[in-house]
Formats: structure tokens, sequence, C-alpha cells
């Protein structure tokens, strides 16, 4: 089954035409990754998706049901994580109050799934009354991932994990994303192409704002020449 | 390798957790410093006999409370107001409209409070309304002009409001308010005032600590991420505007208690706004006490300025001597004085236990 579906979604800001025609499916319990140069409109379509920069052209079905005009509040509530590039940790809370933010209404479950996040992220643990600002580049992702799965997320939305961070933190959110995606259906931008083959099966290819190419991860991996084409990588 | 860089090599968590123990002795010392300052504070009426002094350290009290309605705004959501101060005229004109058009003292009081919280509920919850949804911008353009209206409307309807001239009502302050409480005496007054305080900070500061709060904290940090998690920010910035315009409001009742006169110029213009912008500023935007101390530096600074026009002629311009030493003190003090007082602190012991 398909949870999300993209159809030839169009987005402006400003006056600019930034995404011309991307379109996708994301099925359900799969890791399905973006893929495309810099400027190609990878984190303009994550930020389409939650309404943060509304397509204005186009639809978008969240398991069946069109959350294209909804505002951001309702796409999350709905059950849709999003972990922006930036990671936006609000630097003056500590990570206790981060999650307690993120949580939105605290129950039985949230407190479960907070001890689930937790066990997951042991960083986080050590460092739960730590202020937001003062973690390091690889907490806050941490932190930024976690607060988006805090709540029941059937959909999680991650947007260059990998950026910025020391190679031992990349490993170690490779592993919690490899752990989350036994139970979440996953819809990955990454540059780091090492990462995205690992994790994601299948692949879409953005560039100028449409989409171009897709398949499954594998195929990928043994195409040089589309790799070199789209990507610019060997 | 240098010792101290081998230490820190080993221990690179160091700093963090002195900040964090630093924090955390503050935390558990916190209630003792408030008993003691209550306790001066209590106890200053019995040496300070001077009624100009108790007067001016009355003012503080209430102005602080105005001022920390202003912080709930500026810096736990990160909006700017220019019309505050109408929620300060309402409370203001409603105490002075009641003990005037209504005898029995104990009802007037009740009227005026409940008039002055509705009357301020309704007007934030319609202003934000209208102008939250577009950029905060417009919310500070909107009570501008919404605080003009006002202030036009008591300035103007003179048959109700008496005009610019405004009301002198010492004549109807009760002086056996539930039998016991003199309104006149000056140290009463000063009691009741710092208790309002005392009360005012202990709900705010829950108000900040609660759920509600740290999701404003985190609208003011980003707006579009809280969004994302799921929340309206529309609705937690109505909240905060309903709470805001409230406290001022109860703030200006107190204020006409204290003064026992208003008019439109002292409760309702841009000018007071500025003021409770001022003091928050000054005193650490976004702690709550810096609200407080804030409120008492400006007014001491402006007492003593006012005080020095007989010594020098110069003086006789403190205000601009005032708008000088404001300037100074946000190009120096940007983070007014909490918060530079608080990096300062956690710097200086950032340094002492790298140095172990």
């Amino acid at each position: 089954m398909t949870m999300l579906q993209v159809r030839n979604i169009e987005t402006y800001i400003q006056e600019f035409h930034i995404l011309q025609g991307v379109e996708f499916d994301v099925p359900e319990q799969e890791v399905t990754v973006l893929l495309g140069r810099n400027g190609a409109g990878k984190t303009t379509t994550m930020r389409s998706i939650m309404g943060l920069n509304p397509a204005t052209k186009g639809d978008i079905l969240f398991q069946g049901e069109s959350i294209r005009e909804l505002p951001p509040h309702v796409i999350a509530k709905k059950g849709i994580g999003y972990v922006p590039e930036d990671q936006d940790i609000f630097s003056d809370l500590t990570v206790q109050e981060n999650l307690r933010v993120a949580k939105r209404k605290e129950n039985e479950k949230t407190e479960e799934r907070e001890k689930w996040i937790l066990e997951l992220f042991p960083d986080l643990k050590i460092a739960y009354t730590r202020k937001g600002g003062n973690l390091s580049g690889g907490q806050k992702q941490m932190l930024s991932i976690a607060r988006a799965l805090v709540n029941e997320t059937p959909l999680l939305l991650i947007d260059e994990p990998s950026k910025g961070l020391a190679p031992i933190m990349v490993e170690k959110v490779m592993e919690a994303l490899n752990v989350i995606k036994q139970t979440t259906t996953v819809l990955l931008v990454e540059q780091n192409f090492r990462m995205a083959s690992k994790i994601g099966e299948r692949f879409y290819i953005l560039d100028e704002g449409r989409t171009v190419h897709h398949g499954q991860m594998r195929q990928l991996e043994e195409d040089k020449e589309l790799r070199q084409k789209y990507l610019g990588i060997a | 390798m240098n010792v101290n860089f081998k230490k820190r090599m080993l221990t690179p968590d160091t700093q963090h957790s002195s900040t964090l123990m630093d924090r955390n002795t503050w935390r558990k010392k916190q209630p003792w410093v408030f008993i003691a300052i209550c306790f001066v504070m209590l106890l200053l009426p019995l040496f300070v006999t001077q009624s100009s002094m108790l007067f001016l350290l009355t003012n503080i009290f209430i102005l602080a409370v105005f001022a920390m309605s202003y912080d709930i705004l500026l810096g736990y959501t990160g909006i700017i107001s220019f019309g505050h101060a109408m929620f300060f005229g309402f409370g203001a004109y409603s105490v002075a409209l009641s003990l005037t058009y209504i005898e029995q003292a104990e009802v007037a009081l009740l009227v005026a409070l409940l008039a002055g919280v509705s009357f301020s509920v309704i007007v934030s919850f319609f202003v934000g309304l209208l102008s939250l949804r577009l950029k905060d911008t417009f919310y500070a353009l909107i009570t501008l002009a919404v605080a003009t209206i006002f202030l036009v409307i008591a300035e103007q309807w003179r048959s109700f409001t008496r005009g610019d001239e405004g009301f002198n009502f010492t004549a109807q302050v009760p002086t056996e308010l539930f039998g016991f409480i003199n309104l006149i005496d000056r140290q009463t007054v000063y009691y009741l005032a710092f208790l309002f305080l005392i009360v005012m900070f202990l709900v705010l500061r829950q108000f900040i600590y609660s759920p509600v709060g740290r999701t404003l904290q985190a609208i003011r940090e980003n707006e579009s991420r809280v969004s994302a998690l799921g929340y309206s920010i529309i609705r937690y910035k109505l909240i905060s505007t309903i709470v805001a315009g409230v406290v001022a409001s109860l703030a200006g009742m107190m204020y006409a208690v204290s003064i026992r006169f208003v008019n439109p110029f002292s409760t309702m213009d841009v000018d007071v706004t500025i003021d409770a912008l001022l003091m928050v500023v000054i005193g650490g935007v976004g702690t709550l006490y810096g609200a407080i101390i804030g409120a008492g530096v400006i007014e001491i600074a402006s007492h003593w300025l006012m005080g020095m026009r007989d010594v020098h002629p110069i003086f006789e311009r403190w205000v601009i001597l005032f708008g000088l030493v404001f300037i100074m003190s946000i190009l120096f003090f940007p983070a007014g004085i909490v918060g530079t007082v608080r990096e300062k602190w956690s710097k200086r012991k950032g340094k002492r236990s790298s140095q172990k």
C-alpha cells in the first residue's frame, strides 16, 4: 500500500518557480530516497509536503487523503513527522523540554515512545537536562529525529540527516535510522550516497524541480553512468 | 601535550557540567534569595517612613508587573506591541470609573475587576485574531492603532471619562475596605502592591514553565518548526496576548488604587508602552525577573535625575540624559542586566572549572 503520493506538484517561493512537476510514491514500510544535486528542489519538496511552502498545483495524498491545502499543524497531527535540514532545535529549551513540546499531549503512549527514543539515542539520555543550544551537531540531529518520533508517526520525512556531521555521528544516525525504518515509513533526502544506498530501498531523482528518474536503489548502485549524469558522482 | 589540554580532552564536558551544576546550585538557592528579598521588603516600611520613598517603591512594584506582562509578549513569544498600555489603561479606568460611579467600594472594585479583565480579554482576542495571522509587525501596528482609538475615546468622551483632565478620585478611595483595609494609607498600599507583585510573579513563572509557556518559547525561537510539530501558532499567540493583556490590566487597576488619579496620557499613551519595553530590555528580555529589575532601575534613575534639576540646569533636560543612558546600555549590554550577569557568571565558572 502507498503511504504518500505526490502528484505533479508545483511550488513557488516568492516569484521563483522551484518545483515544476514533482511526482513520486512512498510505499508503506519502506525507505524512499530523494536524490539530486543542490538546488534540485528536494528540501522544497519536503516543505511542500509539510505545508510550509504550500504547492500551488498538483496534489499530495497521505493515506489516500489530500493534504495539499492543509496548514502544517494539521498535517503534522495526521501523523507526518518532519526532521528539517538545519535541525531547528529550540536552543533555549533543554532536551527534555524539546521532547515535551514535541509531544503535544503527555500520556502513557508518548511516555513509552520517549523511553524507546532514549534507548535509541543514549546520547540524548546523557544530555537530557542540557539546553539545545549546548548540544553537539550530532546530538542536535538525534534530538531533531527524536522530536519527530515522539508522537505516533506513520511517516517520517528526514532532510539530509548526515549534513555537517562527523563520520562517527553519521554512523550513529544511520544505525538509528535502520531501527526506525522497521516500524516507520521514511522519506529521506540525502546527499551522502553511501548512507542513502545503505538505508534506502527505492529512489527518485529530482533535477531542476522535476522528477527525472526513479527505480530500486540496487539499480542505481550498479549504474555508474546514471549516478554521474544526475548526481555528479562516480 | 599541555596538561590542561589533556585534562580537557579527557573530560570534554567539564564546562557543561559546571554550568549545569551552577544552574542547579542557583536553583537550590533561588527560594532562599526570594525569601530574603521578601523579608527585606516587608521590613522596609518600618525603617523608611518617607512617604515619597514608599510611593516610589509602590510604583516600582506595580510597573514591574506591567513590564512582566510585556515580557510575556516580547521575551517569551517574540511579539512586539506598541499599544500594550491600552490594557493598563483599561484597568486604571475601570477602577476610576467604578469608584466614581458606584457608591459601595467593595462592589465598585469587584465591578472594576470584572470589567477590566473581560474588556482586556475581548480586545486582546480580537486584535490578535485580526493581526497575528499576518506578520508580527502587523500586531505592533494594529495595537498602536487600537490603543490610539481608545486614547482618543478617553480624551473626547468628557461626560463619562472627564477627558484629558482625568479623574481625581481620592475622595472615593475606601478607607475601610472590607472593614479593615485603608487604601489611603501609603504603607497599606505599599504592602498590597508588594503582595500583588509576588503573586503575579509566581503566577507568571508557573505560566512560563507550563506546557503552554514552553510552546510559546519554542514559537519565539522557530515558528514554522513548531507548526510542523502540530501546533496551531495563532492559538498559542492568542493565549500569550490574552495573558499579557489581562496582567497589564490588573497592573493598571493597582496603579489607579495607588495614584488615585488617572488621565489618558498617564495610562494609555504610547510612552507608557515604550517605558515597559525599556524596562524589559534593560532588565533582560525573556527572564521575567529582569522586568522587575528593569522597572526598579528606570523608576529610580528617573526619580534621581528629576531630583538633580535643582543641582544643575543641565538636568532640566533629564529625559535626554535618560535617553543617552538607554542607548548606551542597549549598545553595551544587549542581553540586559540579568542576561549579562548570567553570561558573565557562566563564563567565569566555565573558566574556573577548565583551570582545575
